[in-house]
C-alpha cells in the first residue's frame, strides 16, 4: 500500500494505542493536521505551544500512558522546551512531533526554521531528525519505546516537511527489539536478599519514596511491604501519593520543606531503604549530614541516578516493581513475623508525629491559604487530581492534601516550573474526563499559562482553578523576608494583577471569589457543583509562609518550625 | 582521590549527531575532555571514539553510566594501564635556514620520527608514540623553530 508520510505517521501512531493529541498547527505540520481533519484521534489545541506540552506531561503523569504533542517547526518547536525540559526532569513518557522544514532547506536559516533536535539534546532522553520517509514508521514506533522502558522520558522526532509529503510503500513497523533499553532488567537476587537481612533486623528502618514508586507501578508493592514490616514511610515531592497519606506509617514529605517528624526520622534511623529517588538538593539538605547514622540502600532503574551526589553502601540497579516483588517474597518467606513490630521506634516516630505536626496559625479576618487546601481535602474527599504550580503553591498542596494513590499529584518537582499546573491539569482532564481535576495555583504561577482557559472552555475540560491569591510571588518574598531584610524585590504584584473573576468570564469560564474564611467552602462547593471550567480566587494572607523550613546549607533536622522563630534567630 | 588522565573507547551507531551527544554530556556535566578521536571501524555502521578524560576514580565512574545512558552509545570500556595499547601521532612543521635541515632529520629520526615532506623552507615531521612520550619529542624538536603541530587524539586497543 502507497501512503504519504503523513498518513504513516497517524497509523503508526494509532498502531501505539494513541487517543489524544495535544498541539498547535502551523506551516510545516499542514500536512499532518490535514490527515487529523478525518481521524478519530482526539486532537486538544492548546493556545501556545507550551501548554500543549505540559498538557501532554499531565495527561501522561496521571494516565501512565506515553503523553504525545504536536507542533510545528521554528517557534512552535521552541515553545515547548520549557514542557520538555519539565518532563525530562521529572521522568515523564512523552513524545513531541515537530515540524520541520524540508530537507533541502535545513540549515539555510529558513522561514520558522530551528534545529530543535540540537535544541533538546540535553533535555530529552533522545531524539530523531527523520530525514527519509522509509525511516518515519520505524522512528516513531522506536520513540514510544524509549519513552516508557526504562527510565521513562521525552522523546522528540523532527519531522521536515517534505518526509511527510512523500508517498511510500507502507509497511508496518514491527515493535522495536530491546536494543534501545539498556537497563538491566535482572535484579542481583543474592545481593537483595542480604539487603533484605538488613531491612529486617534493622531497629530503626525508614523507608524514603520517589517518582520511580509511581512511574513504576509499585505502590501496591510498597504498600504491603512497608506494612507487613511495620516500616514509616517518607516520600519526595515526586513520590507523593506512592504510599497512602492517611497510613498510620505515612510520615509526610522529606526535605526542605519536610515534615518535622520525616526528617527527624531520616536523621535518626538506623536504616534508610530508598526506591526511585536521585537524591535531590532540595531533599538531602546538606549532604554530608544526610542520613548519617543510617546504613543507606538504593534501589533506582536508572545507575547513573546511583552514587550520583549521594554515596550509598547498598546500590541496587533494577526496577522498583521487581525489586518489591522479591522483597515481599522474602518477607513471605520468614516465619517469625511478631519480632519485627519495632515498638520503640515507632513509638518514638509516634511522638514526633503528634508533638510536632503540620500547622498553621488558624484563620482570623483573613484565609489561611493551608485552609483552603484543607477544605479543598475535604469536600473531595480526597479523591481528586491535583496538580500544582511552583512555588507555595505547591507546598501547601503537598502538606495539606493527603494522597492515598499514586498518580493524583501532579506537580513539576525537578525543574520547578511555574505556568506547569494548569496546562498539566487539562491533560488530567483529558485523560479522565469524569475525574474532579484542581491547579492549585498562585496568582504569580497562573499568569504564565492563563491563555489555556480557552482550551479549557473550548473542549468543555472542566478544570478547577484554585488562586491562593496573596498578591505576592509568594515562595520568592519568603526568601526575600528571611534573608534579604524583607526587600521585596519585584515580587509584590498584588496591584498589577488582573481580576481574575473577570478574566474567566472573559474567557467563557466561571469565575469565583471568596474573601473572608467563612467563603471558603462554599465557594468551592459552587465550583465542584459548576460543570464548567471554574477560576476560584481566594484572597488569602498576603504574608503566610511555608514551614517548617531548612535553610540552604542547613542539615534537615534543622527546621525553622514557623515565623515566630524568625525574630529569635 | 587521585586526578589523573584515563582513556574511554565508546562504540557507537553511526549517525551525524552522535558526536554532539557525547560532547554534551560531557560539557552538560561538568566532565572535561582532554583529547578526543574518532573513526569508522570494520562494521561501517558503528564508530569508534576514543576519549581520555581527567578525573578522579569516581568522577570517570559517572561519566561512564551518563555515556551508557545515551541511546546510541552501544558500549563503553576503560582502558587499563598495561592492558592496552595506546597511540598518539603528532606532526610538526619546523623551520629550516638552509644549513641545518640534515641536522634537524638526524635528530628527528633518533627520537622515532619520520620526515614525511621537505621543502627549502620547511620539514614535516610524523611521530607517532605514547602520551607519556609525547612530551619529550616536544622538548626535543623544540630547540629548533616549529612553526605549526598538530595531534591527535589518543587511539587505543
Amino acid at each position: 500500500m502507497e501512503l504519504r508520510g503523513c498518513e504513516i505517521l497517524i497509523k503508526t501512531l494509532l498502531q501505539e494505542g494513541v487517543d489524544t493529541i495535544f498541539g498547535y498547527p502551523g506551516g510545516a505540520v499542514l500536512d499532518i493536521y490535514d490527515e487529523l481533519y478525518h481521524s478519530d484521534i482526539r486532537h486538544i489545541l492548546a493556545r501556545h505551544e507550551q501548554g500543549a506540552a505540559h498538557a501532554a506531561d499531565g495527561y501522561a503523569r496521571s494516565s501512565g500512558k506515553v503523553g504525545v504533542c504536536l507542533v510545528t517547526s521554528g517557534p512552535g518547536a521552541t515553545n515547548t522546551v520549557t514542557g520538555i525540559a519539565t518532563a525530562y526532569m521529572d521522568s515523564v513518557p512523552m513524545v513531541i512531533l515537530t515540524g520541520q522544514v524540508p530537507t533541502r532547506f535545513i540549515g539555510t536559516d529558513a522561514f520558522q526554521e530551528a534545529d530543535i533536535t540540537g535544541i533538546t539534546r540535553p533535555c530529552t532522553k533522545h531524539n530523531f531528525l527523520v530525514r527519509r520517509v522509509e525511516d518515519l514508521a520505524r522512528t516513531v514506533r522506536e520513540a514510544f519505546h524509549i519513552a516508557r522502558t526504562g527510565r521513562p522520558g521525552p522523546v522528540l522526532v523532527d519531522l521536515p516537511k517534505d518526509v511527510v509529503q512523500t508517498v511510500t510503500e507502507y509497511v508496518p513497523a514491527a515493535d522495536p527489539a530491546d536494543a534501545a533499553d539498556r537497563s538491566p532488567v535482572t535484579i542481583d537476587e543474592g545481593q537483595l536478599r542480604h539487603t533484605f537481612e538488613l531491612i529486617d533486623k534493622a531497629e530503626r528502618p525508614v523507608i524514603l519514596a520517589g517518582g520511580g514508586i509511581i512511574m513504576g507501578k509499585a505502590s501496591d508493592d510498597l504498600y504491603r511491604f512497608a506494612s507487613r514490616l511495620s516500616i514509616p514511610v517518607t516520600s519526595t515531592l515526586m513520590g507523593m501519593g506512592a504510599f497512602p497519606g492517611t497510613n498510620p506509617l505515612w510520615l509526610g514529605m522529606l526535605g526542605m520543606h519536610g515534615t518535622y517528624y520525616a526528617n527527624m526520622a531520616v536523621s535518626e534511623c538506623d536504616l534508610l531503604l530508598t526506591i526511585g529517588v536521585r537524591f535531590s538538593d532540595r531533599v538531602t539538605g546538606k549532604i554530608a549530614s544526610f542520613a548519617s547514622k543510617a546504613k543507606t540502600i538504593q534501589i533506582d532503574i536508572d545507575a547513573a541516578s546511583i552514587n550520583k551526589v549521594f554515596s550509598v553502601d547498598i546500590p541496587i540497579v533494577g526496577d522498583c516493581k521487581s525489586a518489591l516483588q522479591l522483597l515481599n517474597r522474602f518477607a513471605d518467606e520468614r516465619k517469625d513475623t511478631d519480632s519485627r513490630k519495632r515498638p520503640q521506634w515507632l513509638d518514638q516516630v509516634m511522638e514526633w508525629k503528634s508533638g510536632k505536626p503540620l500547622k498553621y496559625s488558624p484563620n482570623g479576618g483573613t484565609i489561611k491559604p493551608q485552609n483552603v487546601i484543607e477544605t479543598l481535602y475535604k469536600l473531595t474527599e480526597g479523591d481528586a487530581i491535583i496538580t500544582t504550580e511552583v512555588g507555595q503553591n505547591q507546598m501547601w498542596a503537598a502538606h495539606y492534601y493527603h494522597f492515598d494513590k499514586p498518580n493524583r499529584f501532579l506537580t513539576s518537582g525537578g525543574l520547578g516550573t511555574m505556568g506547569y499546573g494548569f496546562p498539566a491539569a487539562i491533560g488530567a482532564q483529558a485523560a479522565f474526563p469524569d475525574k474532579t481535576v484542581i491547579d492549585i495555583a498562585g496568582d504569580g504561577s497562573i499568569q504564565m499559562n492563563i491563555q489555556e482557559l480557552a482550551t479549557a472552555v473550548s473542549h468543555n475540560l472542566p478544570v478547577k482553578i484554585a488562586i491562593l491569591n496573596n498578591g505576592y510571588l509568594g515562595m520568592v518574598r519568603q526568601w526575600q523576608e528571611i534573608f534579604y531584610g524583607k526587600r521585596y524585590s519585584h515580587t509584590d504584584i498584588g496591584e498589577t494583577s488582573p481580576d481574575f473573576v473577570r478574566l474567566a468570564e472573559a474567557y467563557g469560564a466561571t469565575g469565583l471569589r471568596a474573601m473572608k474564611p467563612e467563603e471558603v467552602e462554599p465557594t468551592i462547593r459552587k465550583a465542584l457543583d459548576t460543570p464548567r471550567p471554574v477560576i476560584m480566587d481566594f484572597v488569602v494572607e498576603a504574608e503566610e509562609g511555608v514551614y517548617p523550613m531548612v535553610f540552604p546549607g542547613g542539615s534537615i533536622s534543622q527546621m525553622t518550625l514557623d515565623s515566630k522563630e524568625l525574630t529569635n534567630k | 582521590m587521585e586526578v589523573r588522565n584515563h582513556t574511554l573507547t565508546l562504540i557507537v551507531n553511526n549517525k551525524p549527531d552522535v558526536l554532539a551527544r557525547i560532547a554534551g554530556t560531557f560539557s552538560g556535566r561538568g566532565f572535561n575532555i582532554e583529547n578526543i578521536s574518532a573513526n569508522i571501524t570494520l562494521d561501517p555502521t558503528v564508530t569508534k571514539i576514543t576519549i581520555v578524560t581527567r578525573g578522579d576514580t569516581a568522577t570517570v565512574i559517572k561519566i561512564k553510566k551518563q555515556l551508557k545512558k545515551l541511546v546510541d552509545v552501544i558500549s563503553v570500556t576503560q582502558h587499563e594501564n598495561g592492558s592496552s595499547q595506546q597511540r598518539e601521532m603528532i606532526l610538526f612543521r619546523i623551520e629550516t635556514d638552509g644549513t641545518n635541515a640534515r641536522e634537524i632529520t638526524e635528530t628527528a629520526e633518533k627520537a622515532g620520527c619520520s620526515v614525511i615532506s621537505r621543502t627549502s623552507e620547511d620539514l614535516v615531521i610524523e611521530w607517532t608514540g605514547t602520551a607519556e612520550s609525547a612530551d619529550h619529542v616536544i622538548t626535543l624538536l623544540s630547540t629548533y623553530s616549529i612553526r605549526d603541530m598538530s595531534r591527535s587524539g589518543i587511539v587505543a586497543l
